[in-house]
């Protein structure tokens, strides 16, 4: 069977290889560098992190014994053999969930609350003064970087420990993050029903709330309820600092081996938040369509 | 015809509908509101708010951000800013490890490497489980294992990026385009060559935009491990608030504010250079 590929004559062949060859060698030079300098950077990494290999391959036994512990009751058995033994502090532990979801239910109204009181200050088409902008986008910003545990760290010693500690620092948090992202939605909406509304002679804040807000709510709604579900896995970790939640009950199992207690309130909180994850899911899919989905 | 002399009965029963919302759509709304207002009611006073006890603890915390005021470090600076370098190596070499382990099990959970549901759907529901579990757990899950330090935060933040990288490698996986793996396919190429040339180039720069962004908000999470134990300026910075050092402290956020600033404007750079100005993550 004959081919239909044409073959060149050598002397044409000879340049185009040249050409190719200088191309991928220059790319594949910058690969190599790019690499090097990663390794670089890997192998500062490891000494400033004290990382040794050696004990790492020791520890990964550890890990995994870890593990097999933790699953195992104190008479030795596994625990699904006696889930009554296992989940024994059930009561307690359902009530402790059910108050990290309020704290971060209450944290994550309150912060939305504020974003949107925020929001149309800090978007470019709606800031009714440059300067207030600039303020407003600072404060924000400086809300979202910090970590909601520092707040709570904080706040546990102004407000002295217990769940209020955590739902400040949440709500905190969630003006920060939800403050940015409802002004980009502001960014993105249709400016001429607001120039409709002005034309009429309509204060500032009759243009927001006739023009602006109606086009947004929707997706303000669906940020808010992605917001909730990444709030419910801060909730569960605020408890560390003392600020309320199932946190407390998880730090004190691990810090005391309790074993098995450490398996069954992690078991709790995966169950709760794959819950919320998908009932917010389905929430968000069926209020605003799929589109609406991030 | 000025619109004062349109008809409105005339329009109300050309289209009802319009003027005529059925009950259950108009209180939809106001009932949805109430009850997410009595859901927050009931919450404020599960939760123990007061206001004489928010009253007391915002003077508190006014003291607390005027003691703040100027930012000092006092003589421990160079420890703060080995702390610094430790907790950027933690961000580093976590998500690095992460993605390193990550990206061989991402192949098992997508669709089109792995077309059995059965084969992939424990693999899935395992790096969900993982990213159920929030890293401050796992950092003090691996404290226990491997005792304080630096290590223990490497290996928090290494494990719960597993579960994340794994989801988001494969939905990369999953989005590459099928034609140049049947081309592979075609010219007589084995399955682990489709993967090498027909997949992998074109997974590759989402996956290291992915990877970069991570380390960005890594800095963030590293920062805050250490207030567990594992090592890095969270340890510092949870020491000094703990006794109520708050000159420090206010140093610290900033150089927190300003480290992950820096991290964000080089990383942005990168991923802006390796993938074109598209959206990641």
């Amino acid at each position: 069977m004959t081919t239909a590929v044409s073959i060149l004559p050598e002397q044409q062949l000879a340049v185009l290889n040249a050409a190719y060859r200088q191309a991928v060698a220059r790319r594949r030079w910058r690969l190599l560098l790019g690499i090097g300098t990663f390794a670089a950077a890997l192998l500062l990494a490891a000494i400033g992190a004290e990382v040794n290999l050696r004990t790492l391959f020791t520890y990964f036994g550890n890990f995994l014994s870890y593990f097999d512990r933790i699953f195992t009751l104190d008479s030795g058995q596994r625990v699904w053999t006696d889930v009554g033994e296992w989940l024994w502090g059930w009561r307690k532990w359902l009530k402790m969930l059910g108050e990290t979801l309020l704290i971060s239910y209450v944290g994550t109204l309150i912060g939305a609350t504020l974003a949107f009181c925020l929001n149309f200050f800090a978007a470019e088409n709606t800031s009714p003064a440059p300067w207030l902008r600039f303020v407003v986008r600072r404060l924000l910003e400086f809300a979202r970087t910090v970590p909601g545990i520092v707040f709570a760290l904080i706040f546990v010693i102004a407000f002295g420990l217990g769940p209020m500690a955590g739902v400040l620092a949440i709500a905190i948090h969630s003006t920060g993050a939800l403050g940015k992202l409802f002004s980009e939605i502001v960014e993105n909406a249709d400016m001429k029903p607001v120039e409709g509304i002005r034309s009429t002679g309509a204060s500032w804040l009759s243009c927001m709330r006739f023009a602006v807000v109606p086009q947004v709510t929707a997706g303000y709604a669906s940020y808010a309820l992605l917001r909730f579900e990444i709030n419910v896995r801060e909730a569960s970790v605020m408890g560390f600092v003392g600020a309320g939640g199932i946190g407390q009950e998880l730090v004190v199992a691990i810090r005391k081996f309790y074993y098995s207690d450490v398996s069954a309130i992690l078991l709790t909180i995966i169950v709760t938040v794959f819950i919320i994850d998908i009932t917010t899911g389905w929430l968000r899919g069926r209020l605003f369509g799929k589109e609406a989905r991030t | 015809m000025t619109p004062q002399e349109v008809d409105t009965r005339a329009l109300r029963a050309r289209y009802p509908d319009v003027f005529d919302r059925p009950a259950s759509a108009r209180l939809a709304m106001p009932a949805m509101i109430v009850a997410a207002f009595a859901v927050l009611v009931y919450g404020l006073v599960d939760l123990d708010f007061s206001p004489s006890r928010f009253l007391a603890g915002l003077s508190q915390l006014g003291w607390i951000s005027l003691m703040m005021i100027p930012p000092d470090p006092g003589s421990s600076l160079p420890v703060y800013l080995k702390a610094l370098g430790e907790t950027l190596s933690i961000a580093l070499l976590g998500t690095t490890l992460a993605a390193f382990f990550a990206l061989p099990v991402s192949l098992l959970a997508a669709r089109n490497i792995v077309p059995s549901n059965i084969l992939r759907f424990p693999v899935r529901r395992f790096l969900d489980s993982i990213r159920g579990v929030d890293t401050l757990i796992w950092a003090l899950v691996w404290i226990n294992v491997v005792g304080l330090g630096p290590f223990a935060g490497v290996l928090a933040i290494a494990v719960s990026d597993f579960g994340a990288f794994g989801k988001l490698f494969s939905e990369a996986i999953e989005g590459a385009d099928q034609k140049q793996v049947e081309g592979i396919r075609a010219s007589g190429g084995s399955k682990l060559h489709e993967i090498r040339f027909g997949l992998l180039p074109q997974v590759l720069p989402v996956i290291a935009g992915q990877v970069l962004y991570f380390i960005e908000s890594n800095t963030r999470s590293a920062t805050i491990i250490g207030i567990v134990g594992a090592g890095g300026i969270g340890l510092q910075l949870a020491e000094q608030i703990r006794v109520l050092e708050w000159q420090k402290v206010s140093f610290l956020i900033l150089m927190i504010l300003v480290a992950v600033a820096a991290i964000d404007f080089i990383s942005g750079k990168l991923r802006f250079a390796i993938i074109g100005r598209r959206a990641v993550a």
